[in-house]
């Protein structure tokens, strides 16, 4: 017989905000019989099916997949589903994910974010025209362990919350985007670094993270984007170097060098 | 600041966000452990200009830093081996070392900078009491 599953009420303080009605945000408690195998998530539900209909939030999968249901919890920024009740004090405090525009309670504003990742085209610039019959490129898993960690990035946007960079400069590109544009720039099917590169090498990007390493310790996938930043910036750091010590390797932003050029003139 | 679009933007305190979270206090101390390192570079500048003025000049100087400035010491040499020691510890991050085809685990990339640092501290001891 299955033993009855274990209860304790729980007081969430929830950060409300009705751009219609308020002037600014402001906390409302809720007492909340959790059960013991609860995530926030299931809680935060249980609110809005049992005690207050008017709360907004977003979610969608419930397994750590879709990063949709990140919330600032007792100033910790985390997936409301993957963070376990009977792990925290009795008393939560859960508000929005920090430096983000609020739109409405715990519902943020990400078209920043996006627009951010797409400023650094994540996506393969290939190294060669081909067709479908040339086939699929292919790469080993030595290759492919270069960057496979950087693909796990669910842009749930914690380690933008984490991060006092962004909070500071609104500008700044963020980990994840940079992580993402360094997994490009690390896969051996890509030749996009130069196009990358008017991006991550600019003021807004690489050279504003003073590796902090908030973004890491939050990341809900292990991605590590403080790792990748520094990586990008001894690269970025390599490239300066080259374009003065080996001029002629130098390429242009469509990730041909010069001697490429004049061969397609000849 | 409620936005004209209805958002809200909560403020960042510029001055002292790092008071905020304890997380942010280490990287913190690790940043201002470089003003100690800087000031301990001056000191040393400021020796080699007494040793350029003669010998009691340079004995003056050795002499105010073991009587007046040797807390000063100490507190560099405190935020000194927090700087080293943290900027250690982050190593793995900026090198992704790999050695026949398999990552180099981090413990390792941290090990060798610590044994290099304990190797060369060790030196530095020997030629100060013996070198002469």
């Amino acid at each position: 017989m299955n033993s009855p599953a274990k209860s304790r009420k729980v007081k969430l303080e929830i950060m409300r905000y009705n751009p219609d009605e308020d002037q600014k945000p402001y906390f409302q408690t809720y007492d909340v019989p959790c059960q013991d195998e609860w995530v926030l998530l299931d809680a935060i539900n249980y609110i809005k099916d049992e005690l207050d209909r008017s709360l907004s939030y977003r979610w969608s999968c419930h397994m750590a997949v879709c990063g949709s249901c990140g919330l600032m919890v007792n100033g910790v920024p985390m997936l409301s589903c993957h963070a376990f009740i009977r792990d925290m004090p009795e008393h939560i405090k859960v508000e929005p994910m920090e430096n983000f525009p609020i739109i409405r309670d715990l519902v943020v504003e990400m078209d920043g974010f996006v627009e951010k990742l797409a400023a650094v085209k994540p996506f393969i610039h290939p190294k060669e025209k081909r067709s479908i019959d040339d086939g699929c490129h292919t790469q080993s898993p030595e290759q492919l362990m270069d960057f496979q960690s950087l693909t796990q990035c669910i842009n749930c946007m914690l380690c933008y919350s984490a991060c006092p960079q962004v909070a500071l400069n609104h500008d700044f590109i963020g980990p994840a985007a940079m992580a993402l544009a360094h997994r490009y720039n690390l896969d051996s099917r890509d030749q996009g670094r130069e196009v990358r590169k008017e991006v991550i090498a600019s003021n807004k990007a690489i050279w504003e993270c003073t590796f902090v390493g908030a973004c890491s310790e939050v990341c809900p996938k292990h991605v590590d984007p403080a790792a990748a930043i520094q990586q990008a910036k001894i690269a970025a750091t390599g490239d300066y170097f080259k374009s003065f010590l080996m001029p002629w390797t130098k390429k242009s932003s469509n990730g041909k060098s010069r001697n490429d050029k004049k061969g397609e003139k000849s | 600041m409620k936005q004209s679009n209805g958002h809200y933007l909560r403020s960042t305190d510029k001055y002292a966000w790092y008071l905020k979270k304890p997380r942010y206090i280490p990287y913190m101390l690790r940043e201002l452990s470089s003003l100690f390192v800087g000031l301990f570079s001056c000191i040393i500048v400021w020796g080699l200009y007494q040793l350029s003025q003669g010998e009691v000049a340079f004995t003056a100087w050795t002499q105010l830093l073991w009587d007046k400035l040797l807390w000063v010491n100490i507190l560099i040499f405190a935020f000194a081996f927090y700087h080293s020691y943290s900027w250690f510890m982050v190593t793995p991050k900026a090198m992704p070392i790999k050695f026949k085809g398999k990552r180099v685990p981090g413990f390792f990339i941290i090990g060798a900078h610590m044994l290099l640092w304990l190797m060369a501290s060790v030196l530095v001891f020997a030629l100060f009491f013996y070198g002469a």
